[in-house]
């Protein structure tokens, strides 16, 4: 492994400054930055932990009815506060359907957020990645790429961003506060993730030694809490990246839809809003027609980058059913089987 | 002598009889504590750590190395190339003998295949050796690499799997298939699979002069130590390997292969022990893997439902450079009473590592195109898949006419369908649903292993202290030979488990033949058995010749050994123990050895298979297309089962296998550079436990008199074989959607549910 500098602040201010120097990462629980160094796919000079910061583990209501949490809490402990779970059970679902029990114990809300592609060709040194390596190709695009996007791509890159916890954040409004060389700013989720046009080497609106301190959820997202649902397809029942995801949150007033919020996942390189979608389904009743018009409406933009034209309509089939299941009524408790297809499974009769 | 020395009594322990007692693993408690030490856990004093460069192009040449950026790192020792390495006395592309595979130990600079090693970097620490092999930033003339199944030419091999004709007929298949009232005519494919031993391939090498000192895992001690012998130049006597647990081979531990030589070669570069362990996507091309096949097959019946012809076809890859064929088609040999069989094989070459031997090799490949074809088959029939199974029962072997040794196939079939409820399954697919809307589905499929049998020698003593020991090179990857092997001596020798020093494990024991094929238990165990046999054979001697012995005259068939004690057959009041005998003789032990071996003679009458029967239920959410395992019963019938305990869980670890080959297992290959995208354990899937539900073994009694002296079949690896179908099986009868390309992936069920 190439030898680097460590170096563990204490404070907010001194990682950002810390971070000044150019060759410089944030480590959190490294579940991700310490594979990619270890496959030299990322080769920083010095690393900047940031696991010991003070104040940034924590959940905190705050006056206005929203939600902080702090960059440092475990994907685990978010997802099993109960408060949170309630509150949020969306989130916590597609937490729980994520990566393993031990990646989730160690895993952050930060270094989730910012989690880099899956595409094999990023990974593999020896493929051209304009990612990777800015203008030096894309081995993705006539390579294997069934699980490649399907939304937002470019002649650069096809490449998704496999965050399973963004989904029915960028759904639910979710805000991210950044500590900057200039201060604190913060930016809707929504647009921290870029995606590539000719620049997919710069993936989010983060400045460099940016770091991100906490998320924040709007007082309005546990409005959704009675009638929101992540739903996930992928090869195995668990421990396996989306192929396709969606969360959908609904507040039905009336027998009417007041209000919908559709997120995607495992399509584009962002966490995928479907606000046209959303607009369908405002005011109108929680029908199957008007479920199959919203998926017609999220995919309408899509198309394969590859071998991968079933994920368009895996993905409307996906929409309908999560919207579905989101009318139904959230469960008491999180399934056993998180997001899963199979997470209610039920006598069979013969 | 072996530093292991497993006497601790394990749990459940039953006095008397030890063979057939479900005892848990001797070693587990070590295990549990992490005091079991695999071949990496070593480190003697002054040991470097190796780290292999390896070719990220398939195919070509390496034009350069920069080996001073490598040596000027802090740590860096030496760096082993084509041009620096110590001189072999073989040349390793030689085979020196059909059991030998050429390997890259860094003979030249040419690639052929990716992941193959280039270089090897010696260093202080391993992380010094890795970021050394980065710093050689090698640069190559790559040429166009040859990938997948229709990559060139094809060619008929000279043999497939091990030494089996390539083609093979009875009777006139064209002429079946003509008369046939139902014709089923498709192709399935496989992809290319790993072994994926949890345990990666390791070393660690140590020259003291002209001895060599090796921790390594290895199926094969005796076959190692002699590949050893021979590439060093060395006398075997001055070479010992310690082997004394595997985390898993599957068969890429059987034969010395590239990386583990390189860490010998490493040790005497630097005249310092050394330490070689390969990362996990390193294991995607030097050690093996399971060729990709695609089978074609052609199968008529009668109106009654009776097979008239069976083709079997398969197409498979070899490397470039040696050969090893899939055996595919062999699967259709001994199931089904075609009249007509014909099975053959034809290949390409392509850049990759050589194939090798995977679990149940061409079995697994051969079954699961088989079993879904046969059902096939029976839907066109519009029978049961199991009548129809039945109404094809082969009573002897179908491609020889050989009787079989023994054959609990109907057992299986009846006592699996039971406990599965088959009996409820409706015969059209997509007919079954649960409460929560997803499609059900009920599919079966027959296992069949061969019963094989090497070559084995083991040696007995039984000591004046009552005691006794038994020693056998044998091999233990996690099966639990230590423990079924020592309930075997326990019996051998007439004492309890507790009372017999067991020794296996390292290569100055006696050889027990290679752990594969699923005939370790009974090759190693027949030698134990004999070598038992004959140490009481010599105490009996004593005895009976000895005026002063209460079994005086008994002659020494005339004794029988139990509990420490030699007992008359005839009188079982005049007895005598074993310390007894030795005191009076005034010897401290006595010692006999024995082999183990096929029987020629008996392999000539007749055919010698393990069977089974798996049923699986899946269910498959109708739109989404994503597919879960909800159930698995097998029944198994493999002659004497030693330790229910242990077999039971081979065969679980089977039927997961079987249902991974369905759904899960595929190493993606990038058809442009042939480099392997997902060597990695978290896309490489394999199940998770979420992934495994609740499994069901019965084991069927069968007694079989003509396999070997104990009657053992072995269970290593028929689990995989009617597993994989059944799982596949079960997807078209949920769903009514064949899918003839494994693994069966979404996109494929999604246009179809
Ligand atoms: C085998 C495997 C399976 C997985 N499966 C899934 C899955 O199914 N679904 C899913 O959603 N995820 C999955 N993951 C990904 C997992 O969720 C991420 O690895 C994890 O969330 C990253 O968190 P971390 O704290 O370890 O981040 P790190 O690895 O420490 O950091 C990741 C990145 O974020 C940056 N970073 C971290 N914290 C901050 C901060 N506060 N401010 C600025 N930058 C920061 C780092 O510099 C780095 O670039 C899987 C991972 C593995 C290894
Ligand atoms: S898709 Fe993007 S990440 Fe993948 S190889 Fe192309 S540029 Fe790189």
């Amino acid at each position: 492994m190439k030898q680097f500098d460590y170096v563990r602040p204490a404070t907010v201010a001194e990682a950002v400054a810390a971070a000044a120097q150019p060759g410089t990462m944030y480590l959190a629980a490294g579940t991700n930055l310490l594979d990619l160094m270890k496959g030299n796919v990322s080769r920083p000079d010095r690393l900047v932990d940031v696991t010991h910061l003070d104040g940034l583990d924590r959940i905190e209501r705050l006056a206005d009815g929203s939600l902080r949490i702090g960059a440092l809490v475990s994907n685990a402990d978010l997802a099993h506060d109960v408060e949170f779970a309630k509150a949020y059970p969306v989130v916590a679902e597609a937490l729980l359907s994520g990566a393993s029990a031990q990646l989730r114990n160690a895993a952050t809300v930060g270094g989730n957020l910012l989690q880099r592609t899956r595409c094999a060709y990023f990974y593999d040194t020896a493929s051209r990645c304009n990612k990777r390596e800015a203008g030096s190709g894309c081995d993705a695009r006539e390579g294997e790429n069934r699980a490649h996007a399907v939304l937002g791509w470019s002649e650069s890159c096809i490449a998704t961003h496999p965050s399973d916890f963004c989904v029915p954040l960028v759904a639910l409004d979710a805000v991210v506060e950044i500590e900057g060389r200039g201060g604190r700013r913060e930016i809707a989720l929504d647009d921290l993730h870029r995606l590539p046009a000719n620049t997919p080497e710069r993936e989010s609106a983060l400045e460099p030694g940016d770091l991100i301190v906490g998320v924040r959820l709007p007082a309005a997202a546990p409005g959704f809490a009675a009638h929101a649902r992540y739903l996930k397809v992928r090869e195995r029942t668990s421990y396996a990246f989306a192929i396709v995801s969606a969360a959908a949150a609904l507040r039905i007033e009336n027998g009417k839809v007041a209000e919908a919020r559709l997120a995607l996942g495992g399509v584009a390189a962002k966490p995928w809003r479907a606000r046209a979608a959303e607009d369908v389904l405002r005011g109108v009743a929680p029908t199957v027609d008007a479920f199959q018009e919203a998926a017609w409406r999220a995919l309408v933009d899509a198309k394969p980058s590859g071998d991968n034209a079933y994920k368009i309509e895996l993905a409307r089939r996906i929409v309908v059913r999560a919207l579905t299941l989101a009318a139904a009524g959230t469960p008491a408790r999180i399934p056993a089987l998180p997001a899963s297809p199979f997470a209610s499974s039920g006598a069979i009769h013969v | 002598m072996s530093e292991l020395n497993l006497t601790s009594a394990p749990a459940h322990l039953r006095h008397g009889s030890s063979i057939g007692q479900p005892l848990t693993r001797r070693d587990g408690v070590l295990k549990v504590k992490g005091q079991a030490t695999y071949a990496a856990d070593n480190h003697p004093p002054g040991m470097l750590f190796a780290v292999m460069a390896v070719s990220s192009i398939a195919r070509g040449r390496v034009t350069s190395l920069d080996i001073a950026a490598a040596k000027r790192h802090p740590g860096v020792v030496d760096v082993m190339t084509p041009d620096h390495k110590p001189q072999l006395a073989v040349d390793p592309e030689i085979k020196t003998n059909p059991f030998v595979f050429r390997m890259e130990v860094l003979q030249s600079s040419e690639v052929r295949y990716a992941n193959q090693p280039i270089a090897v970097v010696i260093a202080e620490t391993l992380e010094a050796a890795t970021e050394g092999a980065v710093l050689l930033a090698p640069r190559y003339e790559t040429l166009p690499a040859l990938v997948g199944l229709d990559a060139g030419e094809s060619f008929v091999p000279p043999v497939v799997g091990v030494g089996n004709p390539a083609e093979n007929h009875r009777g006139d298949v064209e002429a079946g298939l003509a008369r046939a009232d139902k014709q089923i005519d498709a192709i399935y494919e496989t992809p290319p699979q790993y072994h994926n031993a949890m345990e990666p391939h390791a070393i660690v090498a140590h020259w003291d002069g002209d001895h060599l000192s090796v921790d390594m895992p290895t199926q094969g001690l005796m076959l190692s130590l002699g590949r050893i012998a021979e590439l060093f130049g060395i006398a075997p006597d001055k070479i010992h390997i310690r082997s004394p647990f595997l985390g898993g081979g599957f068969g890429s531990k059987g034969l010395m292969s590239g990386p583990p030589t390189l860490g010998i070669m490493a040790a005497k570069l630097v005249g310092k022990p050394v330490k070689l362990v390969l990362r996990r996507e390193q294991m995607y091309g030097p050690v093996g893997h399971r060729a990709p096949t695609r089978q074609r097959l052609r199968i008529g019946a009668d109106a009654e439902g009776r097979l008239t012809a069976l083709d079997h076809h398969a197409r498979t890859v070899s490397s470039m450079f040696d050969d090893f064929y899939e055996p595919a088609a062999d699967a259709s040999h001994t199931l089904y009473a075609a009249p007509a069989i014909r099975t053959s094989h034809d290949a390409v070459r392509v850049n990759t590592g050589t194939p090798l031997f995977m679990r149940a090799p061409g079995e697994a490949t051969g079954s699961i195109a088989l079993e879904s074809a046969i059902d096939e088959m029976a839907w066109a029939c519009g029978m049961d898949p199991v009548a129809f199974r039945l109404q094809n029962y082969a009573e002897v072997e179908p491609i020889t006419g050989k009787p079989f040794s023994s054959k609990a196939l109907r057992a299986c079939y009846d006592q699996g369908a039971e406990r599965f409820g088959w009996a409820k399954r409706s015969l059209e697919p997509r007919q079954m649903r649960d409460d929560s809307g997803h499609l059900v589905g009920w599919g079966m499929g027959t296992a069949t292993f061969p019963a094989l049998m090497f070559q084995a020698e083991a040696r007995a003593a039984i000591r004046r202290d009552g005691t006794g020991s038994m020693e056998i090179g044998a091999h233990d990857m996690g099966q639990g030979a230590w423990t079924a092997l020592a309930q075997i001596a326990a019996d051998a020798v007439g004492l309890d488990i507790d009372r017999v020093t067991f020794k296996a494990g390292t290569s100055d024991l006696p050889d027990a033949g290679i752990a594969g094929g699923s005939a370790h238990t009974a090759t190693a165990g027949a030698a134990i058995h004999s070598a038992g046999a004959a140490v009481i054979a010599k105490l009996a001697d004593l005895a009976t010749n000895d005026e002063r012995s209460p079994l005086f005259g008994a002659g020494n068939a005339g004794v029988i050994a139990r509990d420490g004690r030699l007992i008359r057959r005839d009188d079982g009041s005049r007895s005598e123990t074993y310390t007894e005998i030795l005191a009076r003789a005034g010897v401290a032990e006595v010692e006999a050895h024995g082999t183990g071996a096929p029987n020629p003679a008996a392999m000539d009458e007749y055919a010698m298979h393990a069977h089974g029967a798996v049923f699986a239920e899946v269910k498959v959410d109708p739109e989404l297309g994503q597919v879960r395992v909800t159930r698995m019963v097998g029944a198994f019938a493999a002659g004497r089962i030693v330790n229910p305990h242990l077999v039971k869980s081979q065969l679980f670890g089977g039927m997961i296998w079987g249902m991974s080959f369905a759904l899960h297992e595929e190493a993606i290959t990038d058809r442009r550079s042939g480099r392997i995208m997902n060597a990695n354990l978290g896309e490489y899937h394999i199940p998770v436990n979420a992934d495994v539900p609740p499994l069901d073994v019965i084991t069927v009694e069968e007694h079989d008199p003509h396999v070997n002296a104990l009657g053992i079949k072995g269970v290593g690896e028929i689990g995989i074989t009617g597993s994989a179908g059944a799982v596949a099986n079960a997807v078209w009868h949920a769903t009514g959607v064949r899918v003839r390309r494994f693994p069966i992936r979404i996109e494929e069920l999604l246009t179809g549910v």
